[in-house]
């Protein structure tokens, strides 16, 4: 039983996001960071670039290459997983880096790298969502120039309820899950995968429903942007 | 990752450098025997089974502690065991690249794994389940957020916070209630590099690129030596080196209390 009377076993409502923290700028080296808290996920993203693309045979001479590395620390998952890349973050890194390009203004930029590291340092469902809006405020800090700050967020099925941002026991015991990520001034899909079961009915409600929750996530990465420069006093 | 040689440092950084180890001096206005300021918080992970995050200056490390039931070394079969990683991942530097293990990060998780290791810190005869058969295996896994120089002291000391406060997961393996992880009292490491015949202590990355050595001492609780490693082309006089560790026993007394507090 995942949800009951309309109360999810954590205490949530269906529409309801897991708490979420976001700092920006928190690294001394990175072009640009951000560390994010959401439920129990903490991510850490650091920005590199645009800088020179090396080797020089991978350079684009039309435009920037967007190269997002999502890595789980060893620690982060309960039992210890073997550090390095395996086949789901390999994956985790090519749709992310994908659905940030898509706004980066690569153009601007030949020949170079635009290098996103986003380490997973405490895991609870959800991590690739939080990795990229964890991205996005990173590139934000960089000032890479972007047509919209991308956004991402969950919906799923649990007992035959739609619901937005599935924990880890609903992620497991849920009958779906699909992460969005979206420019949200336009709601264009810059990301979109799904595992499990929906009708095309489920399907409609839960993508309306993790954009709401994109849409809200936003205004959260936009505060820490703007927390960051608040601390500039003018005399 | 290759730790940035001496030829990508710029030449007037170098000469700065090396006019202010003239008059004793150091970039960041410190004293030869001057830590930047260290900051330690523990229990930050909650999937680990001990934690802690580190910072000396800028630069940040976060230590997990995984315990797994394993089997024992055919030569200790009723002690359990430990394992220490490092990862530097491109997120902590523009220097570090993807990929496997780089010979600069196994030196650091083997130096910090030694100290650790011949302290007794971690009570090893008590981590046996079954002798010759189920043993807890310990890794302590290093993951460097921010790399301002001194990863040797940051991840030493975020490994002994973190396995200060570790519990051993009796409950996911279904042995009953988690306890605390049994450890001694634990080592403290102090490095020291040598540039233009200037020797200092907790070199930031400045002083680190152009470093023509590098000198690590882990000790104990009585000031004795648990652990050294030299680092680097250049060299030590002997002098130098019984110095160095004179001077460790001071910091390193200093930094054991901010562990106890």
């Amino acid at each position: 039983m995942l949800i009951k009377d309309g109360i999810r076993m954590d205490g949530r409502k269906p529409d309801e996001l897991r708490p979420i923290k976001i700092e920006a700028g928190v690294l001394y080296r990175a072009d640009g960071s951000c560390y994010l808290e959401w439920g129990g996920n903490k991510i850490m993203a650091a920005v590199y670039g645009p800088r020179e693309a090396l080797p020089r045979h991978i350079q684009d001479p039309t435009k920037a290459i967007v190269n997002a590395r999502y890595n789980m620390a060893s620690f982060s998952v309960e039992e210890r997983k073997r550090p390095g890349p395996d086949r789901r973050s390999t994956e985790i890194s090519k749709v992310t880096s994908e659905a940030l390009e898509s706004v980066i203004f690569t153009e601007l930029f030949p020949r170079t790298t635009i290098d996103v590291c986003i380490e997973v340092l405490d895991a609870e469902a959800g991590t690739r969502c939080a990795g990229i809006t964890a991205a996005a405020v990173a590139l934000a800090d960089a000032g890479i120039p972007m047509r919209d700050l991308p956004v991402a967020c969950a919906a799923g099925k649990i007992d035959g309820t739609i619901v937005l941002d599935l924990s880890s026991e609903e992620d497991k015991e849920g009958e779906a899950d699909l992460p969005v990520a979206i420019a949200p001034r336009n709601e264009e899909i810059l990301l979109l995968q799904m595992d499990g079961h929906l009708t095309y009915k489920e399907f409609e409600e839960a993508l309306e429903l993790a954009i709401k929750g994109c849409k809200e996530v936003v205004k959260l990465q936009r505060k820490a942007l703007l927390n960051k420069y608040k601390t500039f006093e003018v005399e | 990752m290759d730790i940035p040689e001496v030829k990508r440092v710029s030449a007037v950084k170098r000469d700065h450098l090396a006019r202010l180890a003239k008059e004793g001096k150091r970039p960041d206005g410190r004293g030869p025997d001057e830590y930047r300021p260290i900051k330690i918080e523990r229990n930050v992970i909650k999937k680990a089974e001990g934690s802690a995050r580190v910072k000396i200056g800028n630069t940040m490390v976060l230590a997990g502690i995984k315990l797994e039931v394993g089997e024992p070394y055919p030569d200790s079969p009723e002690e359990g065991a430990m394992s220490t990683s490092a990862e530097l991942p491109p997120l902590a530097s523009p220097e570090f690249e993807p990929g496997p293990p780089k010979p600069d990060a196994i030196e650091l998780a083997r130096v910090v794994d030694r100290g650790i290791r011949e302290s007794k810190y971690i009570q090893l005869d008590k981590l046996c389940i079954e002798p010759g058969e189920k043993v807890w295996i310990v890794f302590i896994d290093l993951h460097i957020l921010d790399y301002d120089g001194n990863l040797f002291d940051a991840c030493s000391l975020a490994a002994s916070a973190a396995l200060q406060k570790a519990v051993i997961p009796n409950e996911r393996y279904g042995f009953g209630d988690n306890e605390p992880l049994p450890v001694t009292s634990p080592p403290v490491s102090c490095t020291f590099v040598k540039y233009e015949n200037f020797i200092v202590v907790d070199p930031n990355l400045d002083e680190e690129q152009i470093a023509q050595a590098r000198f690590t001492v882990a000790l104990d609780k009585n000031g004795d030596i648990r652990a050294m490693q030299k680092g680097l082309k250049g060299s030590f006089t002997i002098d130098e080196i019984k110095n160095n560790i004179k001077r460790a026993q001071i910091h390193a007394q200093k930094i054991r209390k901010l562990l106890e507090e």
